[in-house]
């Protein structure tokens, strides 16, 4: 056998292992495809959307479900079901924004604070102490309104709160990867800081953070949607989930049934992100297993 | 532990929380002070010219340098002036003094309700794991934690308010103007806030309570003959307390975050209603005012909960 046979059979494929791992988590597996077909419905939007998610039908205000509008219209004769994919489209891309904006800030600070350590790691510690002593969306909504109401601005806002949150856990992981020997042994082959870092140190603290960025997805999801709720993320007459809610609040006595297609789509997607993100937590930490 | 020693723990864990409190109010006014967008533009309104513009940033130190602003803001603060808004002029204090009422009862309240729901929760589910009772506890538990408590609120209203007419849907009143109207006006607003809490105190206790009761120390227990309950009570829940503590305090923080929602579902004219309304025009001074008063709250709440875990478990110092 060669050399390569070998390594493949002592190596299962990266894909035969998420096979495995798929078939084996039931929880996980349901999520997973539950938040894929989401994305797939809201890059898909324009095309598989019945209406389009602004064009008002006065004829239809606050209609009930029917075959022209299977999930009913809303006060201005707007198809739900439209608004809900357009909506879903809107509050994903919120937030993925807040995450990648708090992956940006918190995990190279996480890092350089760990690796470095001394007074910048104490300076730092300081900060990430202060921002996680003041409750995230009260910081969120003061920043939205200094950068100016919007989903974008609010959502870079969200991230910039949770940013401590992951350098938290970077910097706790990076302290206990950088006595390594690989490292050590780096240094000794001068390597530079940033390579170490990069080539060395992140690899060996990601697996925490992938599951810490599933569960913040699902805090950036519902943040959005109180932003919105509160007027401060998306602005009308675009649809997201939150947006949605405060337009069925303002008709509840008349239409309640409005506010059951936002509100369960945020809970199932917001679901889905924290049931993935635990089953993550067990398929990539090996002591979880055994429990 | 002596009482010396306490004080001394007291005394360190106050001097720590100080540059708490300085470094997040600094963050909160250098966000709000380097973006970009003039307040004093705002607050001249349209068409006004050059020099009255000057003049406006001058009333309002706002041509100062950034340190100089930040530094007399603080130390004012201190002195409980938390100076005026910029729209209505109403001292920011008084707002803050007449809204926190409001919220604090929501939050304990629903403090309330999640202690008194989410520990039996808990204590079923760890004591028998992987019964049915667990897999409904964390049923319940994966739920709460993922629905927006304000659409709970909205359901809540629906139901309770409008359809069965028991509660008031929306308003809140002072306690002072009567016990069982301020009480009657808030509990729906703190069940919707409740929610996420009974989720999280249910999860905390049952992971921590599996987690001991499947220790050596335990299985000896059981091996001298110790009837369940009685390891229960005695060394599972005992252990736990110190746990609790912490899930109550990071509670607290994450209650009066989501207070901020609930209160836009409730109408209740709380410290949300204060920061939202606040940040939507832009008036710096009550934001600033309510993001302080509520890092005090947290900073001060952490601090209790320190110096009460290190007299609960003397292993910490």
């Amino acid at each position: 056998m060669t050399d390569t046979a070998l390594a493949l059979e002592a190596r299962p494929s990266r894909l035969s292992k998420f096979g495995k791992w798929f078939m084996s988590d039931l929880r996980g597996a349901i999520s997973l495809s539950f938040l894929v077909l989401l994305i797939v419905v809201s890059a898909l939007a324009p095309w598989i959307s019945p209406y389009s998610p602004i064009a008002q039908d006065f004829d239809a205000t606050l209609a009930p479900i029917s075959g022209a509008h299977w999930l009913g219209a809303d006060d201005l004769g707007r198809d739900t079901l439209s608004r809900l994919i357009y909506g879903g489209t809107a509050s994903l891309y919120a937030s993925f924004l807040a995450v990648f904006v708090a992956i940006v800030i918190g995990v190279p600070v996480g890092l350089l604070a760990g690796y470095l350590g001394g007074w910048v790691d104490e300076i730092v510690s300081r900060v990430i102490d202060s921002f996680l002593s003041f409750p995230a969306i009260v910081l969120a909504i003061a920043v939205t309104g200094a950068l100016g109401i919007g989903l974008t601005n609010g959502m870079i806002s969200v991230g910039i709160v949770f940013a401590p949150q992951l350098a938290r856990l970077v910097r706790a992981r990076t302290l206990v990867v950088r006595h390594e020997l690989y490292v050590d042994s780096a240094r000794c082959f001068g390597a530079s800081t940033g390579r170490i870092l990069w080539r060395h140190v992140l690899p060996n603290t990601i697996q925490p953070v992938i599951v810490q960025v599933t569960l913040l997805l699902a805090g950036a999801l519902l943040a959005e949607a109180s932003l919105s709720f509160l007027g401060l993320g998306i602005q009308p007459p675009n649809a997201s989930w939150g947006a949605m809610l405060a337009r069925a609040y303002q008709n509840m006595e008349i239409a309640p049934e409005q506010m059951y297609p936002p509100g369960l789509a945020i809970l199932f997607t917001a679901l889905a992100f924290n049931a993935l993100g635990e089953s993550l937590r067990v398929a990539l930490d090996p002591t979880m297993k055994r429990r | 532990m002596s009482l010396s020693r306490k004080r001394s723990i007291i005394v360190r864990r106050l001097l720590q929380a100080v540059p708490v409190i300085v470094l997040a109010t600094f963050i909160v006014f250098g966000l709000l002070k380097l973006v970009p967008g003039d307040v004093a533009v705002t607050l001249a309104g349209d068409n006004a010219s050059d020099a009255r513009i000057a003049e406006i940033r001058h009333i309002y130190g706002l041509d100062r340098p950034f340190l100089v602003q930040y530094g007399s803001w603080l130390a004012k603060a201190v002195q409980g002036d938390l100076s005026n808004s910029l729209v209505s002029s109403e001292p920011v204090l008084s707002s803050i003094e007449r809204c926190l009422p409001h919220t604090l009862l929501i939050v304990v309240l629903a403090m309330m309700m999640a202690l008194l729901i989410g520990i039996p929760l808990g204590i079923a589910a760890a004591s028998r794991p992987g019964s049915w009772a667990d897999s409904f506890v964390m049923t319940i538990a994966s739920l709460g934690v993922a629905i927006p408590n304000f659409w709970l609120g909205m359901l809540l209203v629906a139901f309770f308010a409008l359809d069965l007419n028991w509660l008031p849907a929306t308003g809140a009143t002072p306690i002072s103007e009567g016990f069982w109207d301020a009480i009657s006006h808030a509990i729906l607003p703190a069940c919707a806030l409740a929610a996420g809490g009974i989720a999280e105190v249910a999860r905390q206790l049952r992971s921590s309570l599996v987690e001991i009761l499947s220790s050596q120390q335990v299985r000896t227990l059981h091996a001298k003959g110790l009837p369940p309950s009685s390891i229960l009570w005695r060394h599972g829940l005992k252990n736990v307390s110190v746990n609790l503590l912490t899930v109550i305090s990071l509670l607290f923080n994450r209650m009066l975050a989501a207070t901020v929602v609930v209160e836009a579902v409730f109408a209740i004219p709380g410290m949300g209603n204060l920061i939202v309304n606040g940040a939507i025009q832009r008036d710096f001074p009550v934001v600033q005012g309510v993001v302080f008063t509520m890092v005090l709250i947290v900073v001060t709440l952490n601090l209790v909960t320190d110096v009460l875990y290190s007299i609960l478990d003397p292993r910490i110092s």
